[in-house]
Formats: C-alpha cells, sequence, structure tokens
C-alpha cells in the first residue's frame, strides 16, 4: 500500500483555491465542473474519485479516510450531472391510465442479432417487470424465447456501464459529443452489427452523405457467413424463409432452425404445430438432421444422422444426386449410406411440402445443394421462400470486418465508432481486432459494459437498453417495429440513434424526436399521428412484411459443380457454435441465462468442449480433462464433456465464454472459444490438435443420470404404433386405490397438460418461470451441491445407444397431486391444499425442515439453503414482480401455478360479473411456449381445452402408480420415424 | 445363566459401609484431587462442546446452506445424528425400568449410569431437529400453542408427533432418573464435609431423611415411574421411525420400521452403554460393583437385539424385492451396488457379522473385545442410519433428480461438537453424582446376606 501511495497525489484543494484566488477579471467557474477540465484537478478526480471506490472494501483505514475526504471534498460534482430536463408532475393529478397494482402491457420490439422479436413488455408503476412475446406481432405471436425472457434482468443489471468515460475518466454526454463533433477526422467508419432498423440504416447514410470517406462494416460473430454464402450461390443477398406450417418432410443439413435462425421462434411454432399425431394440423411431418454435435433441433429429429460438419457437405452432394441433379461426379464414402435412398425417396414423395434446409456453419456450396433440391422438389416458393433482404444493406460480413481491419492496419483511420457488439472479443483472432482499435486515433464505442471494447477504445459511452431507448427494427420476415422504451434510461445510456446524431449536428436531439421525424417521412399514407399510434400500440407498423420474390433466384452453377472437400476418416474437426444460453456472449452477464442448464449437456455456468463417447476413448480423454487445442498457431485451454449424441472426431465449443471484462457474474466463466476462432474458417476447422495438460477444471451440471433406468417416464410410441394402438401411455392398472372419500372440487379445479410430443426443449419455460416468480439465481458452487432454484426444469433423458441417442424433453413444474404426498408431512401446515386443488405455500409459516421436499416423488420443490434472493440491490429490487413473495432463507418454495394470475383472473371475473372463460389463467410457462406444449385451465370446464386434452389416450399422469392424483399431466410422445431406415 | 450365578453381580465381601465410602468417595474428591486423567479427558470434551457452539453460531448467521445437504438429500447428518442419539438415549430408560419390572436385580450397579447417558444422549438427539431447521428460530411453530391466529401444528405430521414423543421421553426419563438419585443423594449430603458441597447435596436431597414412610412412599412412585416410562422405550423410537415409514421415499416407505428401530434403539443404547462402562469401571476401579456378570449379561443382550436387526436387515431386502415395486427394487439393489455400497457393507459387517462374536465365551467375557464389539456396533448403528436417510433420498423415483450428498465440514463439526457435548456432560455426571445407585447396593448386599445366609448386619451396624 505505502508504494502506491506515495504515486498518488495527494488532494489538493488549497491549490485550486489559491489558483482561483490568483486569477483576476471575470473568470466565473460554473460549476466544479468545469474546474474538473484543469489538468490538476483532472488528476485528483482521476487518482481519487473513480478507481479507488471501486476497490473500498479492500482499503485500509488511512485510505478509507482519504477517500472519504476527498468524496465530501467533490460531494459537489455529483450537482453537477445533468439532469432530465422535463416536468415532474405530482402524483395528486395521476396519469390516467396507471392504477397502482395493475400492469399496463407496452408493444416494443427486442434485437436477435439485429432482426426484431415483437414483444409486449408488462410494466408495474413504470417498471417494466416482464417481457413476453407480442401476439399480435407476426414472428412471436405471444410466444418467447429464453432470451427475450432473460432480457429484463439484463435491463436492470447493476454491472451495466454508468458514466461516459474517456480513458476512464468520467465525462459528461456534452463533453464526448463536442469532442466528437470537432475531433473526428474526414476517415469516419462505423463498425455495427447486421442493421435492420429502418431509421438507423437511414441515418448511417446520411452520416455517410455528409462524410464522403466515411465507411459503414457491419459484423456479427453469428451471421459473419450468411451474406457471404448466398452471394456466392445466388449473386446477391436474399432473405431466405421457411414455411413450416407447410413442410412434410424436413431435412435439416447442420442447420439449428429451432434455436439459432432471426426466425426461429417462428419456426419452432410452425414445426411444433405439425408434430400433432392426429394430424389435426395436417399430417404429422418428419425430420432428418445430419449435423456434428447435438443441437434442439437434433434432438427433435425423427431420424439423426451425427457426422463431423466437415462431412456434411459429401452427404449432401451424394442425396443430390440421388435426386437427379447433376453435381459433376458423385462423391464416394459418404456417411449415412443406409439414409440415402430412404430420405431422397421421402423428399420426392413430399414434393413440394419437402424441405432441405443448411445450417449457418455450412459453407455456400451446401447452400446452393439444399437450394438445387428445394426446387428441384418444387419447395421453393411453398416451404422456402425468398424475399428481398430485411437489412438496408446487407454485406459480406466478414469482407466488410477485414477491410475494417486493412484500414486500421494502416493507420488510414481517424476516427472510429462502434455501435455495440463487442467486436474486440468477438472479432475472429487472425485479425487481431483488439490490437487494431487502438490504431484508430479517435475510437467510441457504444456498449452497456464496460467491456473488452469499452477498455480499448478512447471513449466508452454507456448504451441504452431496448426497454430503454426508441427504435425501429425489422423482423426476419420484413416486419417493422418501433422500438417504445418502458423506462427512463437507468444508467444514462444512449441510442445509437442519438450517438449518431451527434455527427450530424444534432447533438441533443432525442431519440424519439429522430425517430419520429424518419417516420414523419415514411408514414405518409392518411394521417400521420394515427398509423404511428396504432403502430406503436400494435407492435408493428402495418404492411411492412416482405412479398415473396416470385421468380426464384438463379444459382450460380459453378458453385455447384465444384469439389467437395474431403476429410480423411478420423481426423479431427472442431466446431463453434453460439451457446444455447449466452448467445454470442453478449448474455454472459445474465446470471439467468449463466444458470440455466443448457438443453443437451445440463451444463450451467461453463462451456466445455463436446466430445462423442469413442472419441473420448479414442483419444483417452476423461470428463473434465482440460485439453489444449491448437488451431492455426493459435491455442486454448478447455475441459472436455462427454456428449452422448456427438458426432465421432468432432470436438464442438461454444462461443461467449471466457471473458474477461464486463460485470462481476461472467467473471471465471466458461473458456474462450473466439480465442482460436479464425476468419478463414469460422465455423468449423480439421487442422486441430489437441492434447492433453494433465490438469482438470470441475463442470457443473444439473444432472448426474442420463437414463430412465427402464422406468415408464416419458411414454413414446411411433407414429404407426400409436395408430394401431392410441391408449398405449394408458396405466393398465390405473389409479392404485385410496382409503380416502374423494374429494369434490366444485367450483374451479386447475390442471395442466404438458404435451412431451411437441416439446421442443428449448428452455423458455423455466426462464418465464424465473422471471415471473423472482426466483433467485444461487451460483456455480450451489448449483453443483444440487441446490438450483428452477421451480419449472425441463428434464432431459437419453435413449438407445451411446452414439447415436434419442432425446426426450419432460418439463418438470410442481404436479399439484390431489393426494400430495408433502402436504401431510409438513409439521407446521405451511403447504396445503386449495379448494380449488393447487398445493399452495405458505411461506411465512414455513419453518424448513424439508421433510415436503423430501417426500415429494418428483422433487419440483425447491429451498432456500442460504439467503440467495438479492434484496439490497436497488436496481434488482425494482425488478420484481410485486404478485409474487420475494423468499429468504429457509423457506421451502415451488410451482404455484402461477396463483397470482389464477388471482387476478378471479378478482378481474368478480369485479365485471363474467366467470373465468377458458384462456383467461395463463402460467408463465404456458403462455411463452412456442409449441403450445403446455395448457393450464379449469378441469371442471367441460370445454377448456385442458380438460379436452386430458381426454385424449395419451395422456398418462407420471408415477401416477404412487396414486397422487397429479393435477399435471403428460401427453406421451410420439414420433414419426421412417419404416424404411434401420437404426 | 449356570455359568452366571458363579460371578455374583455385586462382588463378596463388601458391606454397606465400603459400599458407600468407595462410591461417594469419588463426587466427593477436592477438587484439587481431581484426578489428572479427568482433567484432560473433560478438556477434550469440552474443546469439543465448543466447537459444537462454533459451529451452531455459523449455522445460525448463514443458514443450513452450510451443511451438505441439497434436493433430493434434504435431510443429512442433522437427521442421521439426530436418530442415532435417540437410540443411544433408548438403554438407559430400557435398564432402568424394564429390567426392574423384570426384576432383574442386576442392574441395580448400571442402571443410574445409563439413565445419565440416556439423558445426555437424548439431550443431544433434541438440539438436531432445532438445528435441521432453515428458520430454528420459528421453532416454536411445531408446539401447540394457543395464538390469536388460530393456527395449529399439523397433527398429521410425524414431526410433530416426534415433538410430544422425544419431549414426553425426556421428561420422564429426566423425573426417573432424579427421582432415583435423591437417596443417594441424601448420603451424599450427610457424608459431604465442605459446607456448600453440603448445601447443594442437600437442597437436591430435597429433604429425604431415609424414614420408613420416605421409603414406602418412594417405592410405590418408583414402580409407578417405571411402569409410565415401559411403553415410551418403545413409543420413542416407534415414532422417530414413523419419519421415514410415512414418507414414500423407496427405502423409507415399511411397515417394518417401528420394531426394526427399537430394536436398533436399544442395540445401539447396549453398545454405548457397554463403550463408556468398560473404561470407567476400570478407571474408578468399580470392578467390584460392576462385575464380568454385569458385561456378559449386557453382551448377550447386545447379542440378542442384535440378531433382531439382522433379522430387520433380512426382512428389509425380502420385502424390497417382494414388493415387485420397481422404484423399491432398484433401492435395494443400489444399497449393495450403489455409491454408498460401502458403507452399506460396512453396516453389515459391524451390526450382524461382529456381534456374532459374542456367541464366544472367551470373547464375551474379554473387556477389551467386548469394548472393542461395541464400538463397531455404535458406528454400524449410525452408518444404519445414513443408509436409510441418505442412500434412500439420493436415489428416488425420477433420475433426472438423483444426486448424491457429501458432508461438509460443518456437518462433521457439529457431529464432533455433540459428541464433546454428550463426553463434557458425562465427565460432570460422574465427577459430582454417585455414578452408581448406592442405596441400590446396599440392598443387594443385604439380599446376598440373606441368600448366603450370612449376616452383614452387625459388620454394617457401624456403617450407616
Amino acid at each position: 500500500m505505502t508504494t502506491d501511495n506515495a504515486e498518488q497525489k495527494p488532494l489538493d484543494l488549497t491549490a485550486i483555491r489559491n489558483r482561483l484566488a490568483s486569477e483576476h477579471g471575470k473568470t466565473y467557474w460554473r460549476s466544479l465542473n468545469e474546474l474538473t477540465e484543469r489538468s490538476d484537478f483532472l488528476d485528483i478526480v482521476k487518482h481519487e474519485f473513480p478507481r479507488q471506490a471501486i476497490l473500498l472494501n479492500q482499503l485500509s483505514r488511512r485510505d478509507f479516510l482519504k477517500v472519504l475526504g476527498a468524496s465530501l471534498a467533490l460531494a459537489g460534482l455529483t450537482a453537477c450531472v445533468p439532469q432530465a430536463a422535463g416536468k415532474i408532475l405530482p402524483y395528486s393529478n395521476p396519469p390516467e391510465a396507471i392504477v397502482p397494482g395493475k400492469p399496463i402491457y407496452y408493444a416494443s420490439a427486442m434485437p436477435k442479432d439485429g432482426y426484431a422479436q415483437g414483444v409486449l413488455v408488462r410494466s408495474e408503476m413504470g417498471r417494466p417487470i416482464k417481457v413476453d412475446g407480442n401476439p399480435r406481432h407476426p414472428v412471436s405471436q405471444g410466444k418467447s424465447e429464453l432470451f427475450m425472457q432473460a432480457s429484463i434482468l439484463d435491463l436492470y443489471d447493476p454491472d451495466r456501464a454508468q458514466k461516459i468515460t474517456h480513458q476512464g475518466a468520467v465525462k459528461t454526454w456534452d463533453e464526448f459529443a463536442s469532442v466528437l463533433a470537432t475531433q473526428r477526422g474526414p476517415n469516419l467508419r462505423i463498425l455495427s452489427g447486421p442493421i435492420t432498423s429502418p431509421s438507423l440504416a437511414h441515418e448511417i447514410k446520411a452520416v455517410l452523405t455528409t462524410f464522403p470517406q466515411a465507411k459503414w462494416h457491419q459484423y456479427s460473430p453469428l451471421s459473419l457467413t450468411t451474406q457471404a454464402a448466398q452471394i456466392a450461390a445466388f449473386g446477391q443477398s436474399y432473405e431466405v424463409q421457411y414455411h413450416f406450417d407447410k413442410a412434410q418432410v424436413i431435412l435439416a443439413l447442420d442447420s439449428d432452425f429451432l434455436f439459432r435462425e432471426p426466425g426461429s421462434l417462428r419456426y419452432s411454432q410452425d414445426f411444433g404445430a405439425r408434430r400433432a399425431p392426429d394430424g389435426s394440423n395436417g399430417p404429422m411431418n418428419r425430420l432428418y438432421v445430419v449435423e456434428s454435435s447435438l443441437t434442439l433441433t437434433g434432438s427433435n429429429a425423427d431420424h439423426r444422422l451425427a457426422v463431423r460438419s466437415a462431412d456434411v457437405e459429401g452427404f449432401a452432394r451424394a442425396l443430390a444426386s440421388r435426386l437427379g441433379i447433376n453435381l459433376g461426379a458423385p462423391p464416394s464414402n459418404v456417411p449415412g449410406q443406409n439414409w440415402l435412398n430412404p430420405v431422397a425417396a421421402d423428399l420426392q414423395a413430399a414434393k413440394g411440402s419437402g424441405l432441405v434446409i443448411a445450417g449457418e456453419r455450412q459453407p455456400a456450396s451446401v447452400h446452393a445443394i439444399a437450394h438445387a433440391i428445394n426446387l428441384a422438389l418444387g419447395a421453393v416458393g411453398n416451404t422456402v421462400v425468398y424475399t428481398d433482404p430485411v437489412q438496408p444493406n446487407p454485406v459480406d460480413q466478414l469482407a466488410s470486418l477485414r477491410d475494417l481491419a486493412h484500414d486500421l492496419n494502416n493507420g488510414s483511420v481517424d476516427t472510429l465508432l462502434i455501435l455495440e457488439g463487442n467486436p474486440a472479443y468477438t472479432a475472429p483472432a487472425d485479425l487481431d481486432f483488439s490490437n487494431l482499435i487502438k490504431k484508430a486515433r479517435f475510437s467510441a464505442y457504444l456498449g452497456q459494459y464496460a467491456d473488452e471494447t469499452a477498455s480499448l477504445a478512447t471513449w466508452h459511452v454507456p448504451a441504452a437498453h431496448y426497454l430503454e431507448l426508441w427504435g425501429d427494427l425489422r423482423a426476419f420476415d420484413g416486419t417493422t417495429s418501433i422500438i417504445q422504451p418502458l423506462i427512463e434510461p437507468l444508467y444514462a445510456g444512449k441510442s445509437p440513434l442519438e450517438v449518431l446524431a451527434v455527427l450530424l449536428g444534432q447533438a441533443d436531439a432525442k431519440g424519439y424526436d429522430l425517430l419520429r421525424h424518419y417516420w414523419q417521412g415514411q408514414l405518409t399514407n392518411g394521417s400521420f399521428e394515427t398509423t404511428w399510434k396504432q403502430a406503436l400500440s400494435d407492435g408493428f407498423v402495418p404492411n411492412t412484411r416482405l412479398a415473396p420474390n416470385a421468380a426464384p433466384p438463379p444459382l450460380n452453377p459453378a458453385i455447384l459443380i465444384s469439389p467437395s472437400p474431403s476429410l480423411a476418416a478420423g481426423s479431427l474437426e472442431i466446431v463453434f457454435e453460439p451457446d444455447a444460453t449466452i448467445w454470442d456472449g453478449q448474455y454472459a452477464n445474465n446470471a439467468w441465462l449463466q444458470e440455466l442448464p443448457k438443453p443437451l449437456t445440463k451444463l450451467t455456468w461453463d462451456n466445455a468442449v463436446l466430445v462423442s463417447p469413442g472419441t473420448a476413448q479414442r483419444l483417452q480423454l476423461n470428463e473434465n480433462d482440460v485439453i489444449r487445442i491448437k488451431l492455426r498457431g493459435r491455442e486454448v485451454e478447455a475441459p472436455v464433456f462427454i456428449q452422448p449424441g456427438q458426432a465421432d472426431d468432432s470436438l464442438n465449443i461454444s462461443l461467449g465464454y471466457g471473458r474477461k471484462q464486463g460485470g462481476k457474474v461472467l467473471d471465471g466463466t466458461g473458456f474462450n472459444a473466439y480465442a482460436i476462432r479464425t476468419s478463414l474458417a469460422p465455423w468449423f476447422d480439421t487442422s486441430v490438435e489437441v492434447s492433453k495438460t494433465g490438469k482438470t477444471y470441475e463442470l457443473v451440471t444439473t444432472r448426474d443420470h442420463q437414463s430412465m433406468e427402464g422406468r415408464d417416464l416419458v411414454r413414446q410410441a411411433t407414429l404407426v404404433e400409436y395408430q394401431q394402438h392410441p391408449d398405449f401411455a394408458r396405466d393398465p392398472q390405473g389409479q392404485p386405490p385410496s382409503m380416502y372419500d374423494p374429494v369434490a372440487y366444485p367450483g374451479h379445479a386447475w390442471g395442466m397438460s404438458i404435451n412431451l410430443g411437441s416439446c421442443i426443449g428449448c428452455n423458455a419455460c423455466v426462464l418465464a418461470c424465473q422471471a415471473e416468480n423472482n426466483i433467485p439465481t444461487v451460483g456455480k458452487e450451489q448449483v453443483k451441491l444440487s441446490r438450483e432454484m428452477h421451480w419449472l426444469r425441463v428434464d432431459r433423458y437419453f435413449r438407445g445407444s451411446l452414439d447415436t441417442p434419442a432425446v426426450a424433453f419432460e418439463p418438470v413444474p410442481c404436479m399439484h397431486c390431489e393426494e400430495a404426498p408433502c402436504e401431510p408431512v409438513c409439521p407446521v401446515g405451511a403447504t396445503s391444499h386449495s379448494a380449488e386443488g393447487i398445493s399452495e405455500m405458505t411461506y411465512n409459516r414455513c419453518v424448513g425442515t424439508r421433510y415436503c421436499s423430501n417426500n415429494c416423488p418428483y422433487k419440483v420443490r425447491r429451498f432456500n439453503f442460504l439467503k440467495y434472493e438479492d434484496d439490497t440491490t436497488p436496481s434488482l429490487k425494482a425488478m420484481a414482480n410485486p404478485d409474487v413473495s420475494v423468499r429468504s432463507r429457509g423457506v421451502m418454495e415451488k410451482c404455484t401455478y402461477c396463483v397470482q394470475r389464477v388471482n387476478s383472473a378471479r378478482i378481474q371475473s368478480e369485479v365485471t360479473g363474467k366467470p373465468i372463460q377458458d384462456g383467461d389463467v395463463r402460467t408463465a410457462c404456458q403462455q411463452v411456449c412456442p409449441t403450445n406444449a403446455i395448457v393450464f385451465g379449469d378441469l371442471n370446464d367441460t370445454s377448456s381445452q385442458v380438460r379436452k386434452l386430458k381426454e385424449t389416450p395419451l395422456n398418462y399422469a407420471l408415477l401416477g402408480e404412487l396414486g397422487t392424483k397429479p393435477r399435471t399431466t403428460y401427453l406421451a410422445k410420439v414420433t414419426n420415424p421412417n419404416p424404411q431406415i434401420k437404426e | 445363566m449356570a455359568n452366571s450365578k458363579e460371578i455374583p453381580v455385586l462382588q463378596p465381601g463388601h458391606t454397606y459401609r465400603s459400599i458407600t465410602e468407595q462410591i461417594s468417595d469419588i463426587p466427593l474428591t477436592r477438587v484439587k484431587n481431581t484426578p489428572r486423567g479427568w482433567w484432560i479427558g473433560f478438556f477434550l470434551a469440552f474443546l469439543g462442546t465448543l466447537l459444537l457452539m462454533y459451529a451452531v453460531t455459523i449455522l445460525f448467521v448463514n443458514g443450513v446452506g452450510i451443511f451438505g445437504i441439497n434436493i433430493p438429500v434434504g435431510w443429512g447428518f442433522d437427521i442421521v445424528n439426530f436418530v442415532w442419539w435417540i437410540g443411544i438415549g433408548h438403554a438407559g430408560t430400557l435398564i432402568s425400568a424394564i429390567l426392574l419390572l423384570f426384576r432383574q436385580e442386576w442392574r441395580t450397579s448400571i442402571n443410574r449410569f445409563a439413565e445419565a447417558m440416556t439423558l445426555f444422549a437424548v439431550a443431544n438427539a433434541g438440539l438436531y431437529p432445532i438445528l435441521h431447521l432453515g428458520r430454528p428460530w420459528l421453532a416454536f411453530y411445531l408446539i401447540p400453542y394457543p395464538n390469536s391466529q388460530g393456527l395449529w401444528p399439523q397433527f398429521r405430521s410425524p414431526l410433530v408427533w416426534d415433538v410430544f414423543a422425544i419431549t414426553t421421553y425426556m421428561l420422564v426419563s429426566l423425573l426417573f432418573w432424579y427421582m432415583g438419585i435423591v437417596p443417594d443423594l441424601a448420603t451424599m449430603r450427610d457424608r459431604a464435609t465442605h459446607k456448600l458441597v453440603r448445601l447443594i447435596y442437600g437442597i437436591m436431597a430435597l429433604g429425604w431423611r431415609s424414614s420408613a414412610r420416605h421409603w414406602h412412599h418412594y417405592k410405590s412412585v418408583y414402580l409407578l415411574m417405571a411402569a409410565l416410562a415401559t411403553p415410551l422405550v418403545i413409543s420413542v423410537h416407534s415414532i422417530v421411525s414413523m419419519d421415514f415409514a410415512y414418507g414414500l421415499v423407496p427405502g423409507w416407505h415399511s411397515t417394518i420400521f417401528p420394531p426394526y428401530f427399537v430394536a436398533g434403539a436399544v442395540f445401539s443404547g447396549f453398545a454405548m452403554v457397554l463403550t463408556l462402562m468398560i473404561p470407567l469401571r476400570k478407571v474408578y476401579h468399580l470392578e467390584d460393583f460392576i462385575t464380568q456378570r454385569h458385561l456378559e449379561n449386557m453382551a448377550k443382550i447386545l447379542l440378542f437385539v442384535g440378531l433382531i436387526v439382522a433379522y430387520g436387515y433380512l426382512m428389509e431386502n425380502f420385502s424390497g424385492w417382494y414388493s415387485g415395486d420397481p422404484y423399491e427394487r432398484a433401492n435395494t439393489i443400489d444399497r449393495f451396488v450403489g455409491a454408498y455400497a460401502p458403507l452399506y457393507w460396512g453396516l453389515l459387517f459391524s451390526n450382524v457379522v461382529v456381534p456374532q462374536l459374542i456367541w464366544f465365551k472367551k470373547i464375551r467375557t474379554h473387556n477389551v473385545a467386548l469394548f472393542v464389539i461395541a464400538i463397531f456396533v455404535n458406528v454400524g448403528m449410525w452408518l444404519e442410519r445414513f443408509i436409510i436417510i441418505v442412500q434412500s433420498l439420493s436415489k428416488d423415483f425420477l433420475p433426472s433428480s438423483w444426486h448424491l450428498y457429501t458432508p461438509s465440514i460443518w456437518d462433521i463439526a457439529t457431529f464432533a461438537g455433540t459428541i464433546g457435548l454428550f463426553l463434557t456432560l458425562i465427565f460432570l455426571f460422574v465427577r459430582v453424582l454417585p455414578a452408581i445407585s448406592i442405596f441400590e447396593l446396599r440392598e443387594l448386599v443385604h439380599h446376598q446376606a440373606e441368600t448366603t445366609g450370612e449376616s452383614v448386619r452387625a459388620e454394617s451396624a457401624t456403617g450407616d
């Protein structure tokens, strides 16, 4: 400490006083803020104020007193942060719409890799507390993904950047604006993610016009090859849309369309609807998946072929030649020989309702082959349509970033403006982007966190969260939404529109005015006000969906015939993929997503190298062994996770982990796969070497056990078996007898049905439950002790061989047993049955014996072993759902069937006098489920959907033989395999 | 019993005086004359007590999360130790009450000590249900007390039955023990030389003057208390066993549990009495009062109860198989081959194999061997509770929720701490109170004299 202190300048307010005294004439100083411009005072601020304050808990008493003194002296500074100018109205004259205790819903849009997901945000007394899909929006249709649910935590994240900084020193917006306006040179570069926003694109174009030497680059680590592949195949960019509602036979070539496409949410809904075995939405579809690593899509396949990503092209070529497409010489030795004929026959029989999808990971040639097959089947225009690009300026992102890197390296960039995206972390390693950023004379980064990029850019401006800003976005089908803010920026964040406006001389322009001004020029039909308000209320601008292009784009024939690269059997490849919970790393500081078990590995808080059991055996790797992966001169160390269903000789590592800066939550989680990802082979690379390090690293999963142990937990049949024995799932003996008379439920009798056939395992329900019910996160150490708090978990079971297992997902909330084993054992009566059949917890009464949990056969009860709930961080307090109690230490909790929603519907019904209708109460998990696998309702209502589902022969109770009479029951899973394929 | 007649329950040659002196001299030793061994033992035991207080403080500050428990294993060392201590607390009352009713006169020299041990074990056991709570400060919710909200405990829950069973047992055992010690306290009062000591013993003796009236009342009440305590010996552990039998966890849900638990409790209680008695007898030279016959009789009971316990294990496994229930079967198999299999085999070895050595007279009359066997049984019975509670919970119905339990450092510290507290109390007991009933031994001298026809009266006239 002593040497550090010696280097620090003592706080010298006296000197400043003296200097002020020595200045003569009309030297007014408006504020201490102005004084901070003086270099000596600046030093004081730098040395004493921002950095030391963070280290308060490490300070010695002496330092503490120093900082205390400094903060007293500088207290005046805090008064100088400009407050938002606006009128403050007292609630004596309350705003019309706000009724305390009643939520208000606003439509908005959330970006996913630049594309819109229509959302409906619930606001309680001005605090947004939950994000759900907007029912009117054509993509989300009221459903949501896990990221949508988790985004509310990002908004309130206390780790978000809160101040504009210049090389670490706190600055004001005015200072930033004036510096940006005066110091930028003509060689301006703007680097953004892929942009669909019409207003932002318009503004960027205005900037490009104003500064002729300026250039605009777009880069995203997850869509960096999309446009390149399209340009290679078709000569130009298109937007590809799939219509799973029309697709009968689907072949996915390394494509995880249920998770990672901009339209995945819609695709999940359409795909799930066609999984009904009774054919209520058209005949049941059939999904073939060829992929390297088990994905959400692969786990829902009727047939799955695990091959290296590098081998997918060979399979595609062989299949295409069976379908009569000329690709030059068909390759030999392709994997999946027993597949080729049946799949080709199946696709041919399906004709126009067949569909072949090539994944993002695959090269342009595979995209071209998929298109050629679709064309040959007549699927183009039916199950797959092409529209004009949604992005106003689609570019080959990798080329665009290379271009920027080249210019930066030349030193020909004066000013670099980075609009979100954290490129210092996500850019391909061979571009060495972190060093290049420093070569720009002036660099500014608009980002939500003080992350890797923020520390390299000279200026860092906190970005506003999408719930704090005005903007617009387009969905994958072109539907344009207006982003409307739910709350004033919590941490003075700025939107990209506002930052760019500075370059156009509008430093003080508000996002709202900029956006409105743009749309005034666009919405010229009829009254602008009416259309504008309608667009805000609906969540999207009418008539913006893109019409399919009539003529399919012509295919570049050269790309089809180019020989497929051959890969020797047994040679290793490494495959990169977006992480199943933290995506490209942008959600790394989101504790909900970090703790959410990844759907297939059930890993939490880490990523790992996924290795197939066969390859692990060959390379003599054990789980948790840390291996060194060398790729093109770079290396990373990461632990091994042995994943059934992973293709042999294919290593898979997810992106987004191993970050070093940007928050407390992401600290120490996972391993950085970007460190070895190069622009030469950003998706899979075969020049990989693996060596053991001798170290081990403890990975934590929420599952110790993989199989069902021969127990009848997920009942399953093929479509043919189902048609022969529709009641295959029924318990032969039915309910065991009870000593007691059945309890009558004369009013409502709430119940739930979960369709295992349509559940795709996407995890959205888990997070929806977490957001709705104020469920805390517990951290990796506690997850390791099996103390995670999720009220709803998705169990994943493997069936069949280790190499090609079938996967079943089973969401398990509380079963609300009519004969609940948990209730009679509680010594204090803290858990009891309601008159409507809900097993309820009385938190105040709970003493924490955990007897109820021990006696619960489903183990759905969760216990606050320690004080998990963060009720001290102010921003997180604001996030809590006011309708749900926050539980403290020592209390048992569990799924309540969202009893707060039941009660609110009851109150509503009592106020209006109308009985509760089916659908008036929807649980949080039901609301988000993209495939409608979860249905909740009144079992006494003969017309309710849940009752009808429970009357179908597929209905069965989990562990029904115990006589617990669960109110939550399951619909057995029916798959639709091709009888021609023997596995 | 032919052999046992050869060894008397009291070595011959003792007079009223010799008994009184030898036993009451131990508590009446001056502080400065306390044997060094006692101090060392007490110091170590007290360190354990301090550890308990430290662990409990940490527990109350942080919550039960400091233990190794999880979901699905909601109960770990806390309830394992609870059941273990309760089991140990069975021997005392059994020896004093039931053997009294059966007129087993050899019980007289060990009943006092066994009862004290019972009390201390039950006190330790009683700590755990409070310590294991998520919110221990609300433990009084389990007690039916009138309140303005009209809330009562949930009487269907075995945990509430536990509260009644244990508090009743504790109270009755305490009264029974105290009543049994009153005449001896009067002896102590009369023999104490220090004023303060005499005052304390005097107050505790409740004015006992050894009058015929006193003896008349005493005898009838003591017998009544014995009759009252007897069913409690059976009921306490039966009810504790219902904590498990009432649940539907495979490995718990079994009708055999009440008798099986009572047998287990007597088994562990006798083992603990032997564990403590053998060194005590040696250190304080009490071989004349606690004779080889006592040890042998207790060993025989240990063997007999051990066979009942072994039968319990057999039936548990049989019904696991015979039920045809896949979950019960899987649980049974897991005991033999699963993660906790070494512990299960260890328990079978300790509780079933090792006690068979008692069949051999040489071994059961060999003090060291008997002590080692008793230790094995103590460990084995602890393992039995661990297997029943932890192993059953760790693998129940849905494989998705299976998880093993590993004790944390605090689980171990709390357990070690309660052993420390138990030993502390034992050390204090043998130091300040007559560990063997003086008046009952004098009675024994009287009976012996009657049966042998010799007269001790003349000799003992100078006694008391």
